[in-house]
C-alpha cells in the first residue's frame, strides 16, 4: 500500500474537488511518480495557477507556490533560472495554460526550460461553474455556450510540440498507471515536460451535457488509443480517436543550462581580459 | 585624498543606467523585463551586467510574466527587479497585486511616459502617482519613491530594494523620462558607503516556522525555497501557515497586518527635501523633474523678494503628511506643480485641510514645466 500521507499536508483535508473529480487521482499519480524517481521533498518546488486543479499545490507538503491565473510557467520559469537545483513541476489546467496563460505556455515551450508540467484537461472552467474553455469540443453546452459551442477547440500537445517542448506526453485519469510512467518520464526529462491528462468534470461539464460520470470514464477509455497500439491500426481504425503515450521527445538544448554556460563564457572573457 | 574618496567613482550616467548599476551594488542578482520605452536601457544594461555578476537576465514574453518571473525567483532568496513603463506598469498590476498578499520583496521600475494608453512613448509625465498607489485591485499598501537626479536615482534604487527586503513589500521607483534619459556627472558611493537592509529570516526550525505569521514589526520572517521550510503561498487569504482560509477573523487579520507592517515602517520609509522653507511664505511640493523646475522657480523669486521654498518628497507612497501639514500652518499659499492635470495635489489638499490655499501648475503636453510657469504663479499669489 502507498504510503500518501507522508505527501500530503493532513489539515487541509477534505478537499475542495467534487466526487467523481479526475483531479485526485491525478494527484495520487503525481505522488506515486515523484516517489519512483526517489525525489526529496525539500528538493521539489510546485507551482500552479487559478482554478480546480491548481489548488492541489495546497495539499502537498512542498515547497508550494499558487499563483495568479494563467502565469504559474512565468513564475515557475523564475524559480527554475534563479535556483537550478530546484525540480519544479506546474500544476494548471486547460483554461490556465491554453487560454489566459497561452503565451506564457508556448514561451516557455519555445526555450526548452526544464519544467514539469501537468496540464490538467477537463474540457470546461469547472470554478467558475462551468463556461467554456478553449478545449471545450465543438457543439457541447457549456453555461456561456448554452445553444452548443461553435468553436473548435486546442490540441494541446499540438501546440506544445510546435512551440518546441522536448518530452509531450498525454494520459487520462482513467489509465493511471499508465499516468505514473509518463508523469515519472516527464520529471526525469531534462527540458520542457508536458504531461496533459484527460480528465473529468462530471459537475460542470458532465451535467449540462447530459454525461454521467460512468460514461465520462467510459470515454476516456474507450476514445483512447496508445501511440505503440496505434503505429498498428489504419488510418480508418484511428478515426476519432485520441492518442496517449510519449508523443514526442527530442534531445534539444535546455535554457538554465545554456545561461549557466552563458554565464561561465561571460566571467572567462572578463577573467581573461584583467 | 582620503581612501574612501578614492574608492569612489566618477561617472557620466544616464537615469536609466544608473537605476541598473545600482540594483547590481543593492544585490539584485535577477531580472526580468520586456522591452518599453522609456525604459529598455535598464534591461539592456542588465543583460551585460548581471551575468558578470552571477546573476541572471531574462527577456519574458510580455510585461506580465516579466513581474511572474521575478516573484518566482524572489521566493528562491534572490534579489529581484523588473522594469517598465505606463502601458506595461497597468500589466503588471495583477501580479503586484499578488506580491503585497504572498509579502513577496520586489522592485519594480516605471518610468513614465505620457498616457492613456500607448500615449506618448518617449515624452515625460508624471500621471503614474495614483497607479502606484491603487493600481492593483483592492485595499492594500503601497510604496514608491520618485527621484529627481541621476545620483537621486542610483541611491532611491537601492533604498527601494532596501525597503522591498525589509518590509516583504513591492516597491515602485518612479522615475519620469527626463531623469531617466539625462545624464548627469555622478560620484557613485564607495562600497562600504552603502546601507543595505536585508529580508528577515527565520531563526526557529521548521516545524516551528510560521511564513505569515504576526511579529512586534508585522512582517513574518521569510524562508527561501529548497532550504527546509517547506511551506505554502497564494493570493488567497492564508493562515499563519500559509494554507487558504476564508473566514472573518482570518481575512480581517491578513488585511490589517500588512496595512499595519507599513504603518509602523513609515517612519523609515519617508524621506523628503526642503529648501530654503525656513522663511518662506509661499510652499511648494513638488517631485522628479518638476520639482527641479521649482527650485530655479524659487531662485528667481527670492531674487524679486518673494520667500518662496520647496518641500520635494523622495516617498511619494506613503506621503508625507506630517511635514505638509506643517508647512500648511507655516505658508499663505502652497503650489503644486505636476506633469498631469492632478495627482499629488489631492494629497496634499487632503493634509493641507483647508488651512491655506492650494494651487495647481500642470502640464500634460509631454513637455517638462519651465521654471517661468512656476515662477509666473509665485509671483500671482506673492
Amino acid at each position: 500500500m502507498f504510503d500518501y500521507e507522508k505527501y500530503l499536508r493532513l489539515e487541509m483535508f477534505p478537499h475542495i474537488w467534487c466526487p467523481g473529480c479526475g483531479d485526485g487521482i491525478v494527484m495520487k499519480s503525481l505522488l506515486r511518480a515523484i516517489d519512483r524517481v526517489g525525489l526529496q521533498k525539500d528538493e521539489i518546488c510546485m507551482v500552479s495557477g487559478i482554478g480546480c486543479s491548481s489548488r492541489l499545490t495546497g495539499y502537498v507538503d512542498f515547497n508550494t507556490l499558487h499563483t495568479t491565473h494563467g502565469r504559474p510557467l512565468a513564475f515557475a520559469t523564475g524559480v527554475k533560472l534563479a535556483k537550478p537545483s530546484l525540480n519544479v513541476i506546474v500544476i494548471t489546467g486547460d483554461g490556465d495554460a491554453l487560454a489566459i496563460g497561452g503565451n506564457h505556455f508556448i514561451h516557455a515551450a519555445r526555450r526548452n526550460i526544464d519544467l514539469t508540467v501537468l496540464l490538467f484537461n477537463n474540457a470546461t472552467y469547472g470554478m467558475t461553474g462551468g463556461q467554456l474553455a478553449p478545449t471545450t469540443p465543438t457543439g457541447k453546452v457549456a453555461t456561456t455556450a448554452r445553444q452548443g459551442s461553435i468553436d473548435p477547440p486546442f490540441d494541446a500537445c499540438k501546440l506544445a510540440i510546435a512551440a518546441g517542448a522536448s518530452y509531450v506526453a498525454r494520459g487520462t485519469s482513467y489509465h493511471s498507471q499508465q499516468l505514473d510512467r509518463l508523469i515519472e518520464g516527464g520529471i526525469k526529462h531534462k527540458g520542457f515536460a508536458l504531461i496533459e491528462i484527460l480528465e473529468n468534470c462530471n459537475t460542470y461539464y458532465g451535467r449540462p451535457n447530459k454525461i454521467s460520470l460512468l460514461e465520462l470514464l467510459q470515454w476516456e477509455k474507450d476514445n483512447t488509443v496508445n501511440v505503440k497500439a496505434a503505429e498498428r491500426m489504419t488510418p480508418e481504425q484511428l478515426q476519432g480517436k485520441i492518442i496517449t503515450g510519449v508523443l514526442h521527445q527530442a534531445d534539444r538544448p535546455e535554457y538554465v543550462a545554456l545561461y549557466e554556460e552563458h554565464i561561465a563564457r561571460v566571467r572567462a572573457k572578463a577573467t581573461a581580459a584583467a | 585624498m582620503s581612501t574612501q574618496t578614492k574608492s569612489r567613482q566618477v561617472k557620466l550616467l544616464q537615469g536609466n543606467e544608473a537605476c541598473a548599476e545600482a540594483a547590481i551594488a543593492a544585490g539584485c542578482r535577477f531580472f526580468a523585463g520586456y522591452p518599453i520605452s522609456p525604459s529598455s536601457e535598464i534591461a539592456e544594461h542588465l543583460s551585460v551586467r548581471l551575468p558578470q555578476v552571477g546573476g541572471r537576465f531574462i527577456q519574458m514574453e510580455d510585461e506580465i510574466a516579466a513581474m511572474g518571473a521575478i516573484l518566482g525567483a524572489a521566493m528562491t532568496g534572490a534579489k529581484v527587479m523588473t522594469a517598465t513603463s505606463g502601458p506595461g506598469y497597468s500589466l503588471k498590476q495583477e501580479n503586484i497585486g499578488y506580491a503585497v498578499m504572498a509579502e513577496i520583496p520586489c522592485v519594480i521600475v516605471d518610468v513614465m511616459r505620457g498616457g492613456p494608453s500607448t500615449g506618448l512613448p518617449t515624452s515625460p509625465a508624471q500621471s503614474d502617482v495614483m497607479q502606484a498607489r491603487w493600481g492593483t485591485h483592492g485595499d492594500h499598501p503601497a510604496v514608491a519613491l520618485a527621484p529627481a537626479s541621476v545620483r537621486e536615482v542610483y541611491d532611491e534604487t537601492i533604498r527601494a530594494f532596501n525597503i522591498a527586503e525589509r518590509f516583504r513589500i513591492p516597491v515602485t521607483l518612479l522615475v519620469d523620462e527626463i531623469i531617466a534619459h539625462m545624464r548627469e556627472r555622478v560620484e557613485l558611493p564607495a562600497k562600504g558607503e552603502i546601507a543595505l537592509w536585508e529580508r528577515p529570516r527565520p531563526t526557529v526550525p521548521p516545524d516551528q516556522y510560521l511564513p505569515f505569521g504576526d511579529t512586534p514589526t508585522g512582517v513574518p520572517p521569510m524562508a527561501n525555497f529548497g532550504e527546509g521550510y517547506r511551506y505554502h503561498v497564494t493570493g488567497l487569504y492564508h493562515d499563519p501557515r500559509g494554507l487558504p482560509k476564508d473566514s472573518p477573523e482570518v481575512v480581517d487579520t491578513v488585511m490589517r497586518r500588512l496595512m499595519r507592517k507599513i504603518e509602523l515602517g513609515t517612519p523609515d520609509i519617508l524621506k523628503h527635501e526642503e529648501v530654503l522653507l525656513d522663511d518662506a511664505a509661499l510652499g511648494i511640493v513638488a517631485y522628479g523633474s518638476s520639482a527641479r523646475s521649482a527650485k530655479a522657480a524659487i531662485r528667481m523669486a527670492r531674487a524679486r523678494g518673494i520667500k518662496a521654498g520647496l518641500m520635494r518628497p523622495l516617498t511619494i507612497w506613503p506621503f508625507i503628511e506630517g511635514p505638509v501639514a506643517d508647512l500648511a500652518k507655516q505658508v499663505r499659499h502652497i503650489i503644486v506643480p505636476e506633469m498631469n492635470l492632478g495627482q499629488l495635489v489631492l494629497e496634499v489638499e487632503r493634509v493641507v485641510r483647508g488651512r491655506c490655499p492650494v494651487h495647481r501648475v500642470n502640464r500634460v503636453s509631454g513637455e517638462p514645466i519651465p521654471p517661468d510657469e512656476i515662477l509666473a504663479k509665485i509671483e500671482e499669489l506673492a
